[in-house]
């Protein structure tokens, strides 16, 4: 009988010899793609969702078209647990792998983009950050590798004061209305300060800025200040775990859920469920809704998990906001190589060559009804000078049981989001000693 | 003053919350001398447990039994795997096998009951009553009289029976208890029995609270503060240092919070903690122990 010891070197072995396969099975004809996620730790719910439509958006190019244009996709999983350090260490594990390095990181975290930017500008290897990460990248002229594409936050946040506005009535109402921003002590949570303040200046409304440290599982002193306030609305910038306290607290404060509108990573079911019946009628910006319906997402079903492939074991997790959301990331990934190997080939892509392929992604109605995305996700055109691409933001409303939506798309301010936006890049480039690129602006 | 009255309320039951935590820790660090890292993960693993059996289906009492049960069955498996190889070894190593079995039970927990996050309700009320103007949660009051009467019956246990006497001296002196016939593997599996026990109670109402997601092993970053304030020995040091630094961190957000940006009560209880180090380097209820240099 074999010892332990024995069994855990044959163990070893196996491993090894299992990855010797996966890495010699690396063609030229292979598409890497990176995903530095988190499925373990204070964010799982989250991330297991999200990571798992994104793989499970891949595996059905691969089943259902043999990859793109006959190039397979392949990735790789690295866990970070959702903490910066990790992150960096998982991008240095993963940008030389695949044939041809690693074609476009998703860290689905503000503070992993924010910390790699020099990085992968330094290696040529684009970031995409799908509403999140570092609102500034949107200027494409002085970040050529950072793609906030969709909607940043500085967008959505504009968006969002539309919505209150409309909702009172007209953006006059606004005049003399308090609202607060419950934001996390984080990054992410500070991201949209300097865009408040200026809104706040521009309608005269008051805003008060209240921080509730990570993770947010204890919000007493923020809430009883709330309560002392009395604003008319609160803004929710939570994620994991202090949104759905917040919601509880709001609720044991009888302040009316449908007078706080969240940021689209506090409005997923996750959010929201926990919270039970304190959380009906709450609002949330969001930029896809939830649902199944969409043909993308009945041919995961088909290809993917009627053939037992899927990435969660919860077939019930399909359609859920995290899960979509994802399924998104899929989508722009796949394209953009797409529009990449019009240019440079259909063969295994570098990092650079797929930046490229993102900046000059276009996806019109007509395209998304091609790929079954269509209500999914808005219409997108990024370029050398605007690598957000979208902007627009629809609203939706928890009902105790799923989340409606209950507007149209609502496009973002530019004029006022824009300006900021270049002042704020010009100011980076000028510490970095970076001269912006010429691009033409859009028509 | 009926504000600084409430904030100062909600900090004292807020502190109470933390306390349940730091209980668990006490237990085992005065059983072994041991700060069992894996406390707040062993939280998780019973709340995730019982809302899982109960989203099964399974009615309430016999989900706690059940609950209860693993708990032992875990108590059994930490002594047999983790701690019996490690007896005379430094309290370091016993230290960092914890943070071991925290990485373990996390990632045991993930495989057995998934990632997603569950909605826990208890049955206790969440409205909040009226004193004067001052509005106070049901459900903290709840959770202080539970803490209250588990404080206790520990209390009573360590001090009263003769297995808590034999507890104690476990914790002085591993092979001095053993040359006295105290039978240490029984007694680190009964420490860690009730260890657990007061991780149930702890992960259903902080599960309850917050969801029962994994974000809740975290709330062992509240409990150190507490238990460095009130002493890692004492039962009763970990209920008076949960109040003090329940009360102190909710003043100082909403008083001194304001002046500093905000966001400050993650910091200032280890900040207080550090100042009351100064001068009680014990904690205020821990044992000062001489030793011969």
């Amino acid at each position: 009988m074999l010892g332990l010891k024995k069994w855990f070197l044959i163990g070893i072995s196996a491993s090894l010899v299992g990855g010797a396969t996966m890495v010699s099975s690396a063609t030229a004809d292979e598409q890497f793609i990176p995903l530095p996620s988190y499925r373990v730790g204070p964010y799982a719910a989250g991330g297991t969702g999200l990571y798992g439509g994104f793989i499970d958006y891949m595996r059905m190019i691969n089943e259902r078209d043999g990859g793109i244009n006959g190039v397979k996709l392949t990735w790789e999983e690295c866990e970070t647990e959702y903490s910066t350090p990790r992150g960096v260490e998982c991008y240095e594990r993963l940008k030389n792998k695949g044939p041809t390095g690693a074609s476009v990181f998703n860290f689905v975290s503000t503070g992993m983009t924010y910390a790699v930017i020099e990085r992968a500008t330094k290696d040529k290897i684009p970031i995409m950050s799908m509403g999140y990460g570092r609102t500034d990248a949107s200027d494409g002229r002085v970040f050529p590798y950072i793609f906030p594409i969709i909607t940043n936050y500085w967008s959505q946040n504009t968006a969002k004061i539309k919505f209150i506005g409309m909702t009172e009535g007209g953006m006059d109402k606004l005049k003399g209305k308090h609202i607060v921003n419950l934001h996390h002590g984080s990054g992410y949570g500070r991201e949209t300060i300097p865009v408040l303040n200026k809104q706040a200046e521009m309608y005269s409304f008051k805003v008060t800025h209240l921080e509730v440290p990570h993770p947010g599982a204890d919000q007493k002193s923020q809430w009883l200040q709330i309560r002392r306030m009395k604003p008319d609305w609160v803004i929710l910038r939570g994620w994991g775990v202090m949104n759905p306290t917040a919601l509880k607290e709001a609720a044991r404060m009888r302040f009316p859920a449908n007078k706080i509108v969240g940021v689209w990573w506090s409005g997923a079911e996750e959010d929201v469920i926990p919270a039970g019946k304190s959380a009906k009628g709450y609002i949330s910006a969001g930029f896809h809704p939830a649902g199944t319906e969409f043909p993308a997402v009945q041919d995961i079903v088909k290809h993917v998990y009627d053939k037992g492939k899927g990435d969660l074991s919860d077939k019930k997790r399909l359609g859920t906001i995290y899960w979509n959301r994802g399924v998104i990331h899929g989508v722009l990934t796949v394209e953009a190589i797409r529009t990449a190997q019009e240019k440079y080939g259909k063969k295994s892509l570098t990092g650079e060559q797929v930046r490229w392929g993102l900046e000059n992604l276009n996806i019109d109605e007509n395209r998304l009804q091609e790929l079954g995305v269509a209500g999914l996700m808005m219409p997108l055109k990024l370029s050398c000078y605007d690598h957000e691409g979208g902007g627009a933001v629809k609203f939706q409303q928890w009902d105790g049981n799923k989340w409606n939506v209950i507007t149209d798309w609502i496009q973002s301010d530019q004029s006022i989001v824009r300006p900021m936006i270049e002042a704020s890049a010009a100011k980076y480039a000028k510490e970095k000693g970076i001269t912006p690129r010429d691009c033409p602006k859009p028509m | 003053m009926a504000f600084f009255m409430e904030v100062l309320i909600a900090g004292l039951l807020a502190g109470v919350m933390y306390s349940l935590v730091a209980l668990g820790f006490v237990l085992i660090f005065k059983a072994s001398g041991v700060l069992n890292y894996a406390q707040g993960t062993m939280a998780l693993f019973a709340a995730l447990s019982f809302v899982s059996f109960m989203e099964m289906g399974v009615n309430f009492w016999i989900a706690l039994v059940i609950t209860a049960i693993i708990m032992i069955i875990l108590a059994f498996v930490v002594e047999r795997v983790v701690l019996r190889p490690l007896v005379n070894q430094p309290l370091i190593t016993l230290f960092m096998a914890t943070i071991g079995l925290s990485f373990f039970l996390e990632g045991f927990a993930q495989a057995l009951w998934g990632s997603q996050v569950h909605r826990l309700e208890l049955g206790i009320s969440d409205d909040p009553i009226f004193i004067g103007d001052i509005m106070v949660s049901q459900f903290d009051i709840f959770a202080g009289v539970t803490a209250a009467a588990m404080v206790g019956g520990l209390a009573f246990f360590f001090n009263k029976t003769k297995m808590g006497r034999a507890l104690r001296a476990v914790a002085d002196d591993h092979q001095a208890a053993l040359s006295i016939g105290i039978p240490l593997r029984h007694i680190w599996v009964l420490v860690w029995v009730v260890a657990g026990f007061v991780a149930i109670v702890a992960g259903l109402l902080w599960g309850s609270r917050l969801g029962v997601q994994f974000a809740l092993a975290l709330i062992i970053l509240k409990a150190f503060p507490v238990l460095i304030l009130g002493g890692f020995e004492s039962i009763p040091g970990a209920i008076v240092g949960g109040l003090i630094i329940g009360s102190s961190e909710k003043l100082a957000e909403v008083y001194l919070g304001p002046y500093v940006g905000g966001g400050i009560e993650n910091f200032f209880p280890y900040m207080l903690a550090l100042v009351f180090l100064l001068f009680r380097p014990y904690g205020l209820f821990g044992e000062v122990h001489i030793e011969r240099v």
